[in-house]
């Protein structure tokens, strides 16, 4: 099930298949390690709903929702 | 001499060990400008001194913020003779791939493995050899907090700075390869450095590249045509950055290895950790709590600062009579004052306060004795020109201190990015991102690396709007007046609250910045919200030795100011003040000295702030006070006391004012004598804090703002204080009397064309409509 990472839950994990944007942004999520293939864990959000925080290569990482709108992910089947 | 440069991830060490290697012998010289943000030092223990450059951290070469940029610059175009490559050990993976861009330059690399020992602690090895066998660069283990291993560093770094290094890439696309090839070959016919970065970054379509070798790109378009890859279609860009954490991944997913299998299976669960910073990070980053406990160590940092009734325990030990009053002691007043118990930010105040009161009232007996009658000139240059004034800034040095180490402790234990996070979502509603906090907080400290610091910002609209209401979050050298003025307006009129009077003060200007940013975001300003990603560095205790060297270097910034430029003006200011326009020595009556011609001259221009024409003949002092606060801040108490003599002739008055370095009792002597009312001293305050800052903060404001934007910069913050300014003099003054009969009517009609005007910058806003999520 493909899924986008701002419509996650809080604790699910997801593989990353594809990310949207262009220029500098997309360019920055690729440096930061937001790459197809990767997988993202979604740790929390901030006090007031938005940004996010998620595990990424092991890591943590913050970005706001419009952001994380252009990442695109595979749901790991788990129910 | 040699250069090596420090370069790798923000926050993996670099700093640590650029202080580490450089050691006491540190020059730790913070060169001015936008081109530099680098901080050198010399490394001293091998056969030859080397020359060490700290750069600003980067995550890739592709730059996204102007830190950046430096940080590409100068490891392409300076050519250091080595570049050592700081790699955080406990995140190898995301290290590593500013590691395989740095392959792909021509110049000598080291890898250095830093926090190793952080890993051993958690049972887990790392194989050094097997990371060197695979990326074809030395690479030593260290660890740059408890100096380990630096010497076999730096000895490999040597070893291998002499030799030109062949440069490879870990792209392993065989279509790829060839079209880098070819455009690393079109590099080279044009005798480019680093020919073969250039032309992967070219591929990589990155920004900086295009422009600057638009006759290649043809190439690289014309090839894409006849690409099509299964997953990333021409895609270059995602499927280089795939290459590169492919190869990452590949190669060195083993090279970390657990010495116990229970700890090997957490590790492998995707490094979903829950150590203790996570635990830390629920409760401060809580949904409900984390914005309250914010609130309440943001009081704790100023009221630990500042207060004078410490906890508001005083009250406690007034009812039991116990209170210590210390009264006929040295200690008088440096513990416990009729307020309450001092915090030690004021405790340290007034120690020092005392201290310096001793040193001038020992000069000016000394000298009062040992100089003849018509030499007495002398004793009054010295101790009422230069000491008091000297003094009076020195005296603030140990609270910015204590203030400063507040914010260093939060940004060294990883809070400040917390912060960040938390109030991205408050920011974003003014049109900025939550990484602005982080300098405007700064702001309360100093302008000047404030400023510098808005260089993380990405997005040149949003750093404009931050520089220029950075001044409004009233800093160190703002401090004095707000002490001064509101001690004085307590002590002329016999009402007010210092603290009340500070802290409102602090709002205006934290009230004004809001307004303005809100104001430039949605007319000259107006862009898109930046887009905010932004590691989250695990906690961890603050280093003893990093706070300390914060301190010191901000210590160091201090005095130096004080003893340059602020003592310069000081005896500027007294000659000015003392000699009349006939070169004349005036021996005590200064009105008609050039100073007073000065002020007399733009006192007028103050009038509708409240401390303009309708002060008595005095009234230029505020005139003049706030003009010298245009070279530094700490000017204007200090001019104050240097002018005491014009308006006080009791000497029994002036002593007293000589001995408060507070400059209490010189605003009080100043309020006195000239007629302000309580609303004009208000309204003063608020000038200072909102005009052009120091002439030290202008030229970084000059250096760091995009081209062309300083004049509106500094006309913004003259518009900005004398509008300010008025509208508060206007609003208090309807207080008292009948002001309000014609402020009352002006308000109503600057809310209605207000309104207008918002009405209008909404509907244009509508129509043309930027991005704030």
């Amino acid at each position: 099930m493909l899924k986008r990472l701002n419509e996650i839950k809080v604790g699910e994990t997801g593989l990353i298949k594809k990310v949207e944007g262009e220029g500098l942004l997309r360019r920055r999520l690729f440096d930061m390690g937001v790459t197809p293939g990767a997988t993202v864990y979604l740790r929390k959000k901030a006090p007031l709903g938005d940004p996010l925080e998620i595990t990424i290569r092991g890591y943590e990482l913050t970005l706001r929702k419009t952001e994380a709108a252009l990442v695109v992910l595979e749901m790991e089947e788990s129910k | 001499m040699k250069r090596f440069a420090l370069a790798g991830n923000p926050n993996c060490g670099k700093t640590t060990l650029f202080n580490s290697l450089t050691g006491s012998t540190a020059h730790v010289g913070n060169w001015p400008g936008v081109t530099v943000e680098k901080k050198d030092g010399v490394y001293k223990k091998l056969s030859e001194p080397i020359s060490i450059v700290d750069l600003p951290g980067i995550y890739s070469l592709s730059p996204y913020t102007p830190e950046e940029v430096i940080s590409r610059n100068y490891i392409l175009d300076e050519q250091p003779d080595c570049v050592i490559n700081i790699i955080d050990a406990t995140n190898l993976e995301r290290n590593l791939y500013l590691t395989t861009q740095l392959l792909e330059i021509n110049v000598p690399l080291v890898v250095a493995l830093n926090m190793s020992d952080v890993l051993l602690k958690n049972g887990e090895t790392i194989n050094a050899k097997a990371i060197e066998e695979k990326l074809g660069v030395p690479v030593v283990s260290i660890s740059a907090l408890k100096e380990e291993n630096l010497e076999e560093l730096m000895k490999r770094a040597l070893e291998i700075s002499s030799t030109p290094r062949e440069p490879r890439t870990v792209i392993n696309n065989a279509d790829l390869l060839h079209l880098i090839g070819d455009v690393n070959i079109a590099f080279k016919g044009k005798e480019v450095l680093n020919p073969l970065f250039h032309a992967i970054k070219l591929v990589e379509n990155d920004e900086l590249e295009t422009k600057n070798h638009k006759d290649l790109i043809s190439m690289v378009d014309d090839f894409k045509k006849t690409f099509k890859d299964d997953t990333f279609g021409d895609d270059f860009e995602a499927l280089i950055a795939d290459n590169r954490y492919h190869y990452i991944a590949d190669n060195f997913g083993d090279v970390v290895v657990s010495q116990n299998k229970e700890n090997a299976e957490k590790t492998s669960q995707n490094s979903i950790k829950n150590n203790k910073s996570d635990r830390i990070d629920k409760v401060l980053t809580h949904k409900v709590f984390g914005l309250l406990i914010f609130a309440v160590i943001m009081f704790l940092v100023f009221h630990l600062t500042f207060s004078e009734n410490f906890f508001y325990l005083g009250g406690i030990f007034e009812a039991n009579g116990v209170a210590p009053s210390f009264e006929g002691t040295i200690y008088e007043g440096l513990f416990w004052t009729d307020a309450g118990i001092n915090s030690p930010g004021v405790i340290l105040f007034n120690f020092f306060d005392m201290s310096f009161s001793a040193i001038i009232e020992a000069t000016s007996g000394a000298l009062a004795s040992a100089l003849p009658a018509d030499a007495q000139w002398f004793t009054g240059f010295l101790c009422d020109g230069v000491l008091s004034g000297l003094f009076a800034i020195l005296g603030f040095l140990p609270q910015i201190l204590v203030l400063f180490l507040f914010f260093s402790i939060m940004e060294d234990t990883g809070y400040m990015a917390r912060v960040a996070f938390i109030l991205d979502r408050i920011f974003r509603k003014f049109g900025l991102s939550g990484r602005a906090f982080i300098p405007m907080i700064m702001g309360f400290g100093c302008s000047v690396p404030a400023m510098i610091n808005t260089r993380t910002l990405a997005d040149d609209k949003e750093r404009t709007a931050t520089i220029r209401v950075i001044p409004f979050f009233s800093c160190g050298a703002k401090l004095p007046i707000l002490v001064a003025i509101s001690g004085g307006i307590l002590e002329a009129f016999g009402a007010g609250n210092v603290d009340l009077i500070t802290y409102s003060m602090y709002a205006v200007g934290i009230v004004s910045a809001i307004i303005c940013v809100l104001l430039m975001r949605n007319t000259t300003q107006r862009g898109d919200a930046a887009p905010f990603i932004m590691e989250l560095p695990e906690y961890h205790l603050p280093q003893f030795k990093s706070l300390m060297i914060h301190l010191w270097d901000k210590a160091k910034h201090f005095v130096k100011k004080a003893f340059t430029i602020i003592l310069a003006s000081t005896i500027v200011i007294w000659f000015l003040s003392n000699f009349g326009f006939d070169w004349h020595y005036l021996d005590g009556d200064m009105s008609d000295s050039i100073l007073a011609g000065l002020g007399k001259l733009i006192q007028p221009f103050f009038t509708p702030l409240g401390f303009g024409s309708q002060l008595s003949s005095f009234g230029f002092i505020f005139a003049v006070a706030a003009i010298t606060g245009l070279i530094a801040k700490e000017n204007v108490i200090a001019t104050f006391a240097a002018l005491a003599a014009i308006v006080v002739s009791d000497p029994a008055v002036l002593a007293l004012i000589e001995a408060d370095e507070e400059g209490i009792e010189a605003a009080t002597a100043m309020i006195v004598s000239t007629g302000i009312t309580w609303q004009g001293c208000i309204s003063f305050i608020a000038f200072n804090m909102l005009t052009i800052p120091c002439f030290a903060a202008c030229a970084t404001a000059k250096a760091e703002l995009p081209k062309g934007q300083f004049k509106w910069t500094v006309l913004f913050w003259l518009a900005a204080s004398y509008i300010g300014s008025t509208v508060i003099y206007v609003f208090l003054s309807m207080f008292d009397g009948s002001t309000w009969v014609w402020a009352l009517p002006t308000f109503a009609g600057i809310a209605v064309l207000a309104a207008v005007a918002i009405f209008f910058i909404v509907r244009y806003n509508k129509k043309h409509p930027v991005i704030r999520a």
